[in-house]
This record gives structure tokens, C-alpha cells and sequence, in this order.
């Protein structure tokens, strides 16, 4: 290869956009499913603060009080949405399990949504050494 | 090859007690953001859509994005006041679905 042509194939490269969501993009995800912006609230969510393996990290979200969805969110994933889902009106407990990928250590966002339209988030700090996504 | 699931229930349901739910299927959850060997890019091929019915009745559903990892689990719980069916569905990109149904016994 040319110097020149190097040159440009290393411009070219640097302008990728970096696969990456962001805050803003994380608010309008959030927004998209909760119809409105949430306030901040009380929501457990349970997960490893240091998570060795980013690719498979269970975690567990529990209300405290009858809704009809919860969601998670991460700012720094890919794509800002994780899993959104949604409970039956019978539904004895508003909680779910699942396992989820990290691809750097952020702060992942649990929202939640009830019946009478109000919904509200609440955020947990995550360590991660190895991270999801940069292995084949 | 065939899909496999692993679905997790109570051995034995008391009526109008919550139970939990357990669910896993079988699925890369590829992303679409990997390289294979060849340095091409993996298309996308993700579960998008959990369902779980009791008895006909939608019970629980799930919207799944790229961040849930391969082999997609999911756990949840319910209640019951009569002995049934319950079902669960994944559907996802490629035309992919799998559907699996369990008795529900009451103790």
C-alpha cells in the first residue's frame, strides 16, 4: 500500500462512528418505552458491583409496588435497550431474572411502569474486567 | 438441529400461591456488532419476542434487544387457581420460532 493510501484508509477507519450508545440515546430509548421521561425512584436491581465476564451477567430487577412493565437500559452498551418486559394483571410479583451482556463498566438503568402512568428509574454501577463483545 | 428449551416449573402448584418461572431457549443471540474468522461482520440474528400464556391468556412477555446474552433466559413468576397449560413462544430474526407447552401440576 501507498503512503497516501494509507494515509487515507487510517482517516477513513478513525472516522467509524464507535459502536457505542450514549446518555442521549439511552433517554430516548427510555423515553420510547415509558412514553414520558421517568423520575428517579426505588428499584432493586441486582447484579455483580465487579463483574468478571461480560458476556453473560445474570441480573434481577424487583419493584416494590405493583407495575405493568419494567426495562433495563445501559448508556454504553451498543444499543441502549436490554430487555423490556411486561406482566400479566394477575402477576403475584413484579420482578424478572435474565442475563445480560456488558460491553465496559457503566451504570445500567432499571425503569419501571405503572398502571396509573407514572414510571420511575433507578441506576446501579457495574465493574467489568472483561467485557462483552470485543472477542469473537 | 432441533431447538432446544429448558423450561423450570414447581413440582407441584398450590392454587393462588405465586410460583416462579423459569425459561431458557437455546440461541447464539448473535449481534451483529462481531467479525467472524474472516474479518466479514456476523448479520444480526436475535431472539426479539418472549411470550408465556396460561391457558391462552398472555401471563408475561418480553421485548429481548442485543445486550440479553446467548441462550436468552428469563425468570419471572406467576399464579394459577386451576390447573392448566402454560406455553411459551420465542420468536426472533430468520423467520425464527420455537414454541414449547408444559402441564401445570397442582399439588
Amino acid at each position: 500500500m501507498k503512503r497516501r493510501e494509507f494515509a487515507v484508509a487510517v482517516a477513513a477507519f478513525a472516522l467509524l462512528p464507535e459502536a457505542r450508545a450514549t446518555d442521549d440515546a439511552m433517554r430516548a430509548a427510555i423515553r420510547a418505552w415509558a412514553g414520558r421521561d421517568p423520575e428517579a425512584g426505588t428499584l432493586k436491581i441486582e447484579i455483580a458491583e465487579l463483574v468478571e465476564n461480560g458476556n453473560a451477567v445474570p441480573v434481577r430487577v424487583v419493584a416494590n409496588e405493583p407495575v405493568t412493565g419494567l426495562a433495563l437500559f445501559t448508556p454504553q452498551n451498543p444499543e441502549p435497550g436490554v430487555v423490556q418486559v411486561a406482566f400479566g394483571p394477575d402477576s403475584p410479583r413484579p420482578e424478572f431474572s435474565t442475563r445480560m451482556r456488558l460491553a465496559r463498566s457503566q451504570r445500567i438503568f432499571a425503569v419501571a411502569r405503572a398502571a396509573d402512568g407514572r414510571c420511575w428509574q433507578a441506576g446501579v454501577d457495574v465493574i467489568v474486567t472483561l467485557a462483552a463483545c470485543v472477542e469473537p | 438441529m432441533a431447538t432446544r428449551a429448558v423450561i423450570t416449573l414447581p413440582a407441584a402448584i398450590k392454587a393462588g400461591e405465586p410460583f416462579e418461572v423459569r425459561a431458557t431457549v437455546a440461541h447464539a443471540m448473535e449481534t451483529g456488532y462481531r467479525t467472524g474468522d474472516d474479518g466479514a461482520r456476523l448479520p444480526r440474528d436475535l431472539v426479539r419476542r418472549f411470550e408465556c400464556r396460561l391457558d391462552g391468556e398472555l401471563v408475561f412477555s418480553a421485548d429481548l434487544f442485543a445486550a440479553v446474552s446467548a441462550n436468552p433466559y428469563l425468570a419471572f413468576w406467576l399464579r394459577a387457581s386451576k390447573p392448566g397449560e402454560i406455553s411459551f413462544t420465542w420468536r426472533g430474526d430468520k423467520g425464527f420460532e420455537h414454541r414449547e407447552t408444559r402441564p401445570l401440576n397442582f399439588a
